[in-house]
């Protein structure tokens, strides 16, 4: 890679230790992606909690702390595994309870901004066209890329703390024109009507086309969709596709034209999703006996439009008997919601709202899972069924009044 | 050194040079949806590899999955001793590579021919990253 000055005194160590190991660990990822320079960011966005990072990962923050690291540009932390009004409540090992905190001053002493949330690019930072960042999870990746037309790859925790210290990522992938470019086209032969049809329609695109390189372009958008269903359908293609930008034919800034999306070139590769698409995904799950024990609205966070809604589906109802209901959205959405009455109406029913956190990450979830004897999980969110698998949900997919419904009837439908 | 019965080339390669047992998947990998962080082994419900131990071996992948856990994951699955030696995928996303450096597990990206015509779980492979080649050693 070629090395400003500025960098090469970091590689030297006259910068100090901290940024020296930054900048190395950033030059090894760059030269395996063939990166020819650094590009310099304005923001970072960093995942970082007890449960992904482990003792090894704290014993290695506590290191860069030691060794003076800091932080010189906006950084903050996505989602974490610890609600600490009900970590008890839950179960959570009170041992690593005790070390999220502690992984919460580390990276407070290295000037990040610990604001725990998933959905940053609706409450906390909106970056402009052609805007460099280092961002992560998925799911802000995504919406970076395609819904503002900013320049970010998928950084680890590790990595995007590395570029906040640095003040730069290395230029590959998703910082160069030539990987932005659509290469799937998909045509949407219906209007979508919910959240978690637009989490299905990225499970179908994502999960046949798997590739961080797959870009789709969606054409024969009938209404423009909202923040919140761009949101679902970015986070669905991340997760099911690994995909890191998608385009929409006169909704996204790269795409007035599927031609312009495509960058002027013939795309390789078309789909068509319909309706009877859809009914069949939906279909496809397995209710099992039918109990509905656990619903879950989360990943992303909600927004405080997505939680005024569920508030209002759960108005003056109550969830059964024996099935519980959580919401997980950002500390200062809750805040907000609180004050306009709508977590008031979700606990009202029953719901259990936790903040800061989302829910296929919380600490200790298997034990938790046999604890309460929860098979399947039922949310309106694509990407949930798919990213908790590990811990042995069934997990099954349907739009949200749905769900509310069988939160209040217990039974699966 | 051991003979070499085949070797494939990769497009680019990153860690140590390593030997190991390989462990053959159709199946794409994350390791937050489909693996069981805490015992290493492959927990998602109807993975290819459902109950297979990645501990030392070395993983074919076709494709990641997701995913920003892997960030941090494999520098824990060293802490905790149930890493594998290396990944070899098909097609990767940054954060594998990202996360392999930083736990120091070799890692390549890109086969030329597909392995999985060759190689099979059980049989022992080594990988060079310096020459950007795997090299098929015995047949289990």
């Amino acid at each position: 890679m070629q090395l400003t000055q500025d960098e090469q005194a970091m590689l030297r160590g006259d910068q100090g230790t901290a940024r020296r190991e930054a900048i190395a660990f950033q030059i090894e990822v760059g030269r395996f992606f063939g990166a020819r320079r650094f590009v310099p960011i304005s923001n970072a966005h960093m995942m970082g909690d007890i449960e992904v990072m482990g003792d090894a990962g704290l014993a290695r923050l506590e290191r860069m702390l030691a060794e003076g690291a800091r932080c010189e540009i906006g950084i903050t932390t996505n989602a974490r595994c610890i609600d600490f009004a009900h970590d008890r409540a839950l179960g959570q090992d009170p041992a690593e309870v005790a070390k999220e905190r502690r992984i919460i001053e580390c990276l407070r002493g290295m000037n990040v901004i610990t604001a725990d949330t998933c959905i940053n690019y609706q409450t906390l930072y909106q970056p402009h066209l052609g805007e460099h960042l280092a961002w992560g999870d998925t799911g802000t990746v995504i919406y970076a890329n395609s819904v503002f037309g900013a320049r970010t790859n998928f950084e680890g925790g590790p990595s995007a703390l590395a570029a906040a210290i640095t003040g730069r990522t290395p230029e590959y992938g998703f910082h160069l024109d030539e990987h932005r470019r659509g290469n799937l086209v998909v045509h949407l032969d219906f209007d979508p009507s919910d959240l978690a049809d637009w989490g299905a329609i990225g499970r179908l695109v994502g999960e046949p086309n798997q590739s961080y390189y797959t870009v789709p372009v969606f054409s024969g958008i009938r209404r423009a969709p909202c923040a919140d269903e761009l949101k679902h359908l970015g986070a669905s293609l991340a997760s099911y596709g690994s995909h890191a930008m998608f385009h929409m034919v006169g909704v996204t800034p790269e795409a007035a034209s599927v031609e312009m999306a495509c960058g002027g070139q013939a795309p390789t590769r078309t789909m068509r999703i319909t309706r009877a698409d859809l009914d069949r995904l939906y279909a496809s799950y397995d209710l099992r006996d039918r109990r509905c024990r656990l619903v879950v609205f989360s990943a992303p966070q909600l927004s405080l439009f997505e939680l005024k809604r569920i508030s209002e589906l759960l108005d003056g109802r109550t969830v059964a008997t024996g099935t519980r209901l959580f919401v997980t959205t950002s500390n200062a959405m809750r805040r907000t919601a609180d004050e306009l009455g709508y977590i008031g109406r979700i606990e009202a029913a029953g719901g259990t709202v936790l903040e800061g956190v989302c829910f296929y990450i919380l600490q200790n979830l298997s034990p938790l899972r046999e604890r309460e004897g929860w098979d399947s999980l039922l949310t309106n969110s694509a990407k949930l069924a798919n990213t908790i698998t590990a811990h042995r949900f069934n997990t099954i997919l349907r739009p949200t009044a749905d769900c509310v419904e069988a939160a209040i009837t217990g039974e699966l439908r | 050194m051991s003979d070499v019965l085949a070797s494939f080339r990769v497009q680019r390669a990153a860690g140590p040079l390593v030997e190991g047992e390989a462990v053959i998947s159709t199946e794409g990998f994350s390791p937050r949806y489909d693996l069981d962080r805490w015992t290493g082994v492959i927990s998602k419900p109807g993975h290819k590899l459902e109950g297979v131990s990645i501990r030392d071996r070395i993983l074919f992948f076709p494709t990641a999955k997701g995913g920003i856990a892997a960030g941090w994951a494999f520098n824990d699955l060293i802490g905790k001793g149930i890493a594998p030696k290396a990944f070899v995928f098909g097609v990767t996303n940054p954060v594998m590579v990202q996360g392999a450096i930083y736990a120091g597990i070799t890692i390549t990206e890109g086969w030329d021919p597909d392995p999985i015509t060759l190689i099979r779980t059980g049989d022992r492979v080594r990988i060079d990253p310096a020459r950007g080649v795997i090299e098929l050693l015995q047949r289990a």
